[in-house]
């Protein structure tokens, strides 16, 4: 069954009803990692956080340790927190600005003295109107306790950090939209070249940009060590990870389990994690890591948490959300939703992108309220095939950015795992599961 | 725009092996070497971003070969580049059928069709139907951004070409994209239409049928189009163009991309001012001999006071008469003003006339809005490629945005890449303050002191930054500026032209003798915006030249050998004329294409003059006001009319191709004075248009080797007497929709550009140009003219639509101007109690007026700024001109609260 | 004149002070202006395009790109129902269905007393409690149509503190400026400002 004696990195504080305080944070040991991060050279943080092999918690799975080496030198860089947590059913990184802000705002300090950045920008999705008080509360705090401003902890660091509201676009999520948001542009996505932000980031200046969960680990790493956290998961996945459980499951939620040590059963079934699915439907499928991700059949519910052990089985972690679709939920739907979610979210810049996701709404909607014919089938694999050529995992691309190739994903998932539910859709003019 | 710099870089196309320059994206290199990579957003004028995906090729990387866009792949030393295989061609297909999904299928009424990309790539490889079952997006069509652009979204692509272009090579983001996904849409924001000056081109490089010209739409048909290359004459820059027509009438002027000039671009005065060749519509009532509208196409005598149409015969033998009688006892009784409109070869012949026959240098093709011409033709010269890779840039020329709007375009892009810095002096903000590493606020009069604080003054510096009314400039900024300006003046150019009317050119010219002396190696780029004006004065139709920019005296016997004679003095310029002509020493004037009434700094003189004069000879296409004191005016034929060459402000001669026959009995200038040379007993001279241009080349140094043959073959039609041809600069194909491979119908290809010696000393002997120490020897004897601490001076700053006769003519500009106001600093506004908003009361020795006051702050103190040739509604026309006294250094105004 | 109260136009000042360059405070100041106006009027981007050096156009391009700010008027609620897959699975289509004909309006409509305008929503991040439900981005947590009802009962007749009214993202506000020294500030815009032009010709 689950292994669940892993310790609670990054949510110690979040069943308490007042662990986003700054007097509850300190009487748990906050700021106490920054004080001793401050008593080290940057680089031997730098050093901790390379050795606990943490891996970014947004989506891509970058080491974070080598993000922060790429870092160019110059006179002016910056820290960038992604904290556009939009990814559909991806709650974990909302749950730890409301409940834990003073972690993200240590972890963030540390890690801008790591990095020697004197400017930090949180950007907050704006749909998260209470995360925005929590966070901007917490950084309020921060500046009168001395962690923020000039001469943190008379230790002579001097960092600013400014929270930036989001206005609602699911593409700013992306690193390079993000960071033309907050330029104050709309977020299209950047081409590369320039591959790195690292390298050529907010207004051309070097930049990292890290994901709230990401940056909420490091207090813990400075505190414990980073070879504590690489003991925890395996392989490549190190230390815990926050799942965000939702759709058929009694108990949907985020849970902090250790890497690699759990699997896509464990999480859905154990008493103290999903507790099984609504009514004990069976499944039909998995969404394993976001809208993007391709969906795991019910055969594939053994598969361990952890990142390359999803990529090899043909799909990714990627914002560690896990949807689970029973057998009463009709799949024509559920993709015909998350195109229309890629529709609505598109930016609009690239051309597959921009009108491949319309049309293939479009078809899908047909379909499901009875309009299909035989041949949309095909027509909805070729289109996506004009989208991602090949339609491999992972996927080739015709756009700039990965939005473009995420579209086809749910279209070609249910159809290889569930093309006798279109046919009946077609057959009976519409859909069956009422 | 690939740098030329650095070795070759050779890759694999299609298994063929091809070279590329360093820095060149794929899709550049690949079109060189003859592989036209489909594409949408691409241009090559402006930096890609790579969107529209249509230029997806195979291209080698780490994980093997990936589909890229061919616009944002650099070429790279063993690339491998495929763009003909499967998956290359399905992705395109692919793109192109995500295109067509939402565009609307109305081709047959789309101004596009027939030259649309779009429908060509669909033609070429596009499905046979649709698998598109769904109901396409639907927009309001088509939506006004402006009077002159109108946008169809539904035709939209998304290629982003238009947005870019105006906010990176125009500067004015006035349009941008609006909404997200599929529903994004170009957009104007509500209250503030598209009046950039460049809209026009976002019609030309829009790949689809989405922005179109109301002058241009629904006139023709892309096929029925007929064109020729040539070159605008609507201000001094030159931008090369394709001229269109059908139906002898012209439809559609295209910016044609020289790589020395305009880069493709156009403004929107000069790509829609065809209408005044138009003239009147064919259904439209006759318009009066007045307006300028008004073609003039029969010769007219003035008889019982009234203009009679006469045969050729009978009008040249009025005119000969009336030149003859002026010139019974002087040949100072006769004079000619105007001829800045008229090719280089209708200068020449014009020139021989007044002064090898009648012998009188009363020759200003100037109207008093201009520099010394002696000074202008010794300065040492710069072209536009030279400013645009200075190390520093000054200007002193006035607002180029309005005055010359596509210098404005390459010298803001200059400074948008970092290479050049540009350093202003000006009376009031203009639209290239804010590229400018330095921007010193000048009074009118004190540019020579200006400059003499820049160039390390200190007394001059104190007395400007303390001055009680008003400090010209910071030490902040005097230092910024100083610290641009190299010790000699080495890589150093300087933009002089006329930035305020209402001062004297002597001012300018004071600061620009200045200037010349203390930097030797500092470079001028005249910038006087009459069309051909550097021709003019290259060509002698300006008083003290003759042609070839040489001294009356220096070449006097040059010509008295050629013409059989020259002026034994130097003549009067445009303002001395109509003095005289006013006080009756002078009583005939040739008016060249021009109308005094409506064009000279001194309205009420020129209307003075012409009452008096005994005789008014107007040799013009258009009708105007100067008709009324006509006794003979011949009829020419205007730009698009006429074959020749023109000269830019460069001094770079170029080609001008004639699309059009003149209407009626209109006859080109160069056979309007051909005939009068005879008539007046000059002889038989040359008429055949090019065997002119070959005469000019042997009778001036200056254009030695400019010949018919050397400018037909260059490349872009374009020849400077210092340097070689320059090559055409990338094309883009889209430009000229329909055709897909560079070739280009009717126009010359831009393959094969080659160098074009031109050897300044393959002379037949004709005297030299004017130097440098020829025209900077003399005494200087400016003083700068002291202040008054009760009045203000008058900026009289030209707009690009104003009531010349370029606007006047053409209706879709026309709309465009706007009322006069006047604009001052909110401190001058304050002294007299008047908030910003206000009608205010001005007055000057000649006249006053009621004008609505502006506040602005960049307006430096002690000054009021006003358009000039503009109206203010029920006071005056051209209100501005009518403060200005010529003879004055600086027009002193009050300005009083109602 | 300026659009924004002097309240309002001090506090977007003393935002755009906060970032190296002006443009950024595009999305703060569009989201200020709502909370002013209760949505974005065309004044108030003609008087952002100011404040962050940027044309009216290119303000409106931005923020017509997210969907929390507005170009018409809203209604002082904007309610939003989810029906994405997590909320799909637990019925949000049929919640959103509901709510329509309780409010009486369509989705992207606004009652006519102007009171709410409601909103079909991609994934609000609340989907253990599905369907999800914001007002004015403020979790409601009503996932039954009875729950809705008596929400929207509750907001036409009572002024709920947790709730303000649209346009009011943040009731917390940033209590202090840049504390980094001026002159690390200083040389920060002044590298960027050099940079600026070069960088605008690139994108």
């Amino acid at each position: 069954m689950a292994k669940l004696d892993a310790p609670q990195i990054v949510t110690s504080r979040v069943g308490l009803d007042d662990g986003y305080t700054l007097s509850r944070y300190l009487t748990t040991g906050g700021y106490e990692s920054l004080r001793k991060a401050l008593g080290m050279t940057p680089a031997a943080v730098a050093e901790e956080v390379d050795a606990a092999s943490l891996l970014g918690r947004g989506g891509a799975g970058f080491p974070a340790g080598r993000k922060w080496s790429m870092l160019k030198k110059d006179p002016v860089t910056y820290l960038v927190v992604n904290g556009d947590e939009s990814e559909p059913a991806t709650f974990k990184d909302r749950l730890l600005m409301e409940r834990d802000p003073h972690q993200l705002v240590e972890g963030i300090v540390i890690s801008a003295w790591a990095l020697q950045v004197t400017r930090a920008f949180i950007f907050v999705r704006g749909e998260f109107a209470l995360g925005l008080e929590r966070v901007l509360t917490a950084v309020n705090d921060a500046y009168a306790h001395g962690a923020l401003g000039r001469d943190i902890f008379g230790s002579g660091f001097s960092l600013d950090v400014v929270v930036h509201p989001g206005a609602g676009a699911y593409i700013s999520g992306d690193e390079t939209a993000l960071l033309e948001s907050l330029e104050g542009k709309r977020g299209f996505p950047r081409i590369k070249p320039p591959f790195y932000p690292a390298v050529i980031g907010l207004y051309g200046q070097p930049t990292v940009v890290n994901n709230v969960e990401t940056l909420s680990n490091v207090p813990w790493i400075v505190a414990n060590g980073g070879r504590a956290f690489a003991a925890l998961g395996k392989g490549r996945s190190t230390g815990t990870r926050l799942f965000a459980l939702s759709g058929r499951v009694r108990r949907p939620g985020v849970y902090e389990l250790e890497m690699v040590h759990n699997t896509f059963r464990d999480l859905i079934y154990d008493p103290a994690l999903g507790g099984g699915t609504t009514d004990d439907v069976a499944i039909k499928a998995v969404i394993p890591g976001g809208a993007s991700s391709p969906w795991f059949g019910p055969d594939l519910l053994d598969v361990p948490l952890g990142q390359d052990e999803v990529t090899e089985h043909g799909s990714m972690l990627g914002s560690g959300s896990v949807i689970v679709l029973g057998t009463n939920d009709c799949s024509v739907r559920a993709a015909w939703r998350l195109t229309k979610f890629f529709q609505r979210e598109s930016c609009g810049q690239c051309t597959p992108c921009r009108e491949g996701a319309g049309w293939l709404e479009r078809i899908l909607h047909r379909i499901e309220t009875g309009g299909g014919r035989i041949e949309d089938i095909d027509l909805l694999l070729d289109v996506c095939d004009n989208i991602a050529p090949g339609l491999s995992w992972p996927p080739q691309q015709t756009t700039i950015c990965p939005l473009g190739p995420s579209i086809p994903q749910p279209i070609v998932s249910a159809i290889s795992l569930c093309k006798d539910e279109f046919l009946a859709h077609v057959e009976h003019g519409g859909c069956t599961y009422g | 725009m690939a740098d030329a710099d650095g070795a070759p870089v050779s890759f694999t196309l299609d298994g063929r092996t091809v070279t590329g320059r360093p820095g060149e994206m794929v899709i550049a290199a690949a079109e060189r070497a003859g592989t036209y990579i489909p594409r949408f957003c691409y241009h090559p004028r402006m930096a890609p971003v790579g969107v529209c995906r249509m230029c997806l090729v195979e291209i080698d990387s780490p994980r093997g070969a990936t589909l890229q866009p061919a616009c944002f792949v650099p070429v790279a030393d063993g690339m491998g580049v495929v763009t003909t295989s499967d998956k290359v061609k399905k992705a395109q297909d692919g793109v192109l059928e995500f295109l067509l999904v939402n565009h609307p299928l109305d081709c047959p009424v789309c101004d596009k069709g027939g030259e649309c990309p779009l429908q060509d790539q669909t033609l070429a490889h596009g499905p046979g139907d649709t698998r598109f079952l769904e109901e396409k997006r639907h927009f309001a069509k088509p939506i006004a951004l402006s009077d002159l652009v109108l946008l169809d979204r539904e035709r939209c692509i998304q290629c982003s070409r238009c947005t870019r272009f105006a906010a990176e090579v125009a500067g004015e983001a006035e349009i941008d994209f609006a909404g997200r996904g599929e529903l994004v849409e170009v957009a104007v924001f509500p209250t503030e239409p598209f009046t950039s000056h460049f809209s026009g081109n976002t019609v030309q490089i829009c790949p689809v049928g989405a922005l179109t010209a109301t002058p241009y739409r629904f006139t023709a048909r892309p096929w029925d189009l007929d064109q020729v290359e040539s070159t605008c004459t609507t201000c001094s820059v030159g931008c090369r163009v394709a001229v269109q027509s059908s139906a002898d009438r012209i439809t559609r002027l295209l910016g044609v991309d020289s790589e020395p000039i305009n880069h493709g671009w156009l403004c929107d005065k000069g790509r829609f001012a065809y209408e005044a060749t138009n003239g009147q519509e064919p259904d439209e009532p006759s318009l009066p001999l007045t307006s300028p509208r008004r073609r003039v196409t029969v010769p007219l005598v003035r008889r019982d006071g009234e203009l009679v149409e006469v045969s050729w015969g009978v009008a040249i033998g009025a005119a000969a008469d009336a030149i003859r009688r002026a010139s019974a006892s002087t040949p100072d009784g006769v004079g000619a003003i105007g001829g800045a409109a008229l090719t280089n070869e209708a200068q020449y012949q014009w020139a021989r006339l007044l002064k090898g026959v009648v012998r009188t240098d009363n020759v200003d093709a100037q109207l008093g809005d201009g520099l010394d011409p002696v000074l202008v033709a010794g300065l040492p010269r710069a072209t536009i490629e030279d400013a645009a890779s200075a190390r520093t840039v000054l200007l002193m020329a006035g607002d180029l945005h309005d005055e010359l709007p596509v210098l404005f375009l390459r010298l803001r892009q200059a400074a948008m890449a970092k290479s050049t810095v540009l350093v202003e002096l000006a009376a009031t903000s203009t639209r290239l303050s804010r590229s400018c590493h330095a921007s010193l606020r000048v009074r009118p009069g004190d540019a020579p002191d200006v400059v003499d604080a820049l160039l390390g003054d200190e007394e001059a510096a104190r007395r400007l930054a303390t001055n009680p009314e008003g400090a010209s400039f910071d030490a902040v900024q005097l230092d910024r500026a100083r610290e641009a300006l190299s010790p000699d003046g080495e890589g150093v150019v300087v933009v002089v032209g006329r930035p305020n009317v209402a001062e004297s050119g002597l001012v300018v010219e004071a600061a620009i003798r200045r200037l010349a002396r203390a930097l030797p190696r500092a470079r001028f780029l005249v910038g006087l915006r009459r069309a051909n004006v550097a021709g003019a004065i290259d060509l002698g139709l300006v008083p003290g030249l003759l042609p070839g920019r040489v001294r009356r005296d220096a070449a006097r016997a040059w010509f008295e050998q050629r013409w059989g004679g020259a002026p034994t003095n130097d003549g009067r310029d445009a303002i001395a004329q109509l003095r005289a002509l006013a006080d009756g020493s002078q009583t005939c004037v040739v008016l060249l294409g021009c109308d005094p009434l409506a064009d000279a700094v001194d309205p009420a003189l020129a209307e003075a003059a012409l009452v008096r004069a005994s005789d008014v000879v107007v040799v013009t296409g258009h009708g105007g006001p100067a008709l009324s004191h006509a006794s003979v005016v011949l009829p020419a034929s205007v730009a698009h009319e006429r074959d020749g060459s023109t000269t830019n402000l460069e001094g770079r001669v170029l080609r001008l191709g004639q699309k059009l026959a003149a209407p009626g009995q209109a006859w080109p200038d160069t056979d309007i004075a051909a005939e009068l040379i005879a008539a007046l007993g000059g002889g038989d001279v040359e008429t055949d248009v090019a065997l002119l241009t070959d005469e000019i080349a042997d009778a001036c140094a200056t254009h030695a080797g400019i010949t018919t043959g050397v400018l037909r073959g260059a490349d872009d039609g374009s020849v400077i007497g210092r340097g070689a041809a320059a090559p055409r600069g990338a094309l883009d194909p889209m430009a000229f929709p329909g055709v897909q491979s560079p070739g280009l119908d009717g126009l010359r290809s831009p393959a094969g550009a080659v160098g074009l010696p031109v050897d300044p000393t393959a002379t037949s002997g004709a005297p030299s140009a004017l130097g440098t120490s020829d025209v900077l020897g003399v005494a200087e004897s400016f003083a700068t003219p002291p202040h008054d601490a009760y009045s203000l001076r008058l900026v009289a700053v030209r707009r690009l639509y104003d009531r010349g006769a370029a606007v006047e003519a053409s209706p879709s500009l026309h709309a465009l101007v706007e009322t006069a106001s006047l604009r001052a600093n909110p401190y001058d506004l304050d002294r007299i109690g008047a908030p910003d908003g206000v009608d205010v009361r001005i007055r000057s020795s000649r006249t006053v007026a009621v004008l609505r006051a502006v506040a602005d702050p960049s307006v430096i103190k002690g000054t009021v700024c006003i358009g000039l040739n503009l109206d203010a509604p029920g006071v005056a026309d051209r209100v501005a001109a009518r403060f200005i006294d010529p003879d004055q250094l600086v027009t002193e105004v009050r300005m009083e609260s109602l | 004149m300026n659009h924004l109260l002097p309240e309002y136009r001090h506090r977007a000042e003393e935002i755009v002070a906060l970032y190296p360059r002006p443009r950024s405070a595009t999305l703060p100041l569009c989201h200020l202006a709502q909370e002013q106006d209760g949505y974005l009027t065309a004044d108030a981007m003609v008087e952002i395009a100011e404040l962050t050096e940027t044309t009216p156009a290119e303000v409106r391009g931005t923020a017509s790109f997210y969907d929390l700010f507005h170009l018409e008027p809203v209604g002082t609620y904007v309610v939003g129902v989810c029906t994405n897959i997590a909320c799909l699975l637990a019925g949000g289509l049929e919640l959103l269905a509901h709510a329509e004909r309780s409010l009486g309006v369509a989705v992207g409509e606004t009652t006519a007393e102007g009171t709410f305008t409601l909103e079909e929503c991609e994934c609000l991040g609340d989907c253990e409690v599905a369907p999800c439900v914001q007002v004015n981005s403020r979790f409601v947590r009503t996932t039954t149509p009875d729950a809705f009802d008596s929400l929207i009962e509750r907001l036409r007749t009572d002024v709920p503190d947790e709730i303000p009214r649209f346009g009011l993202l943040s009731r917390v506000r940033r209590s202090v400026g840049l504390m980094v020294p001026p002159e690390v500030v200083a040389s920060e815009r002044a590298r960027l400002a050099a940079a600026a032009s070069s960088d605008q010709a690139t994108h």
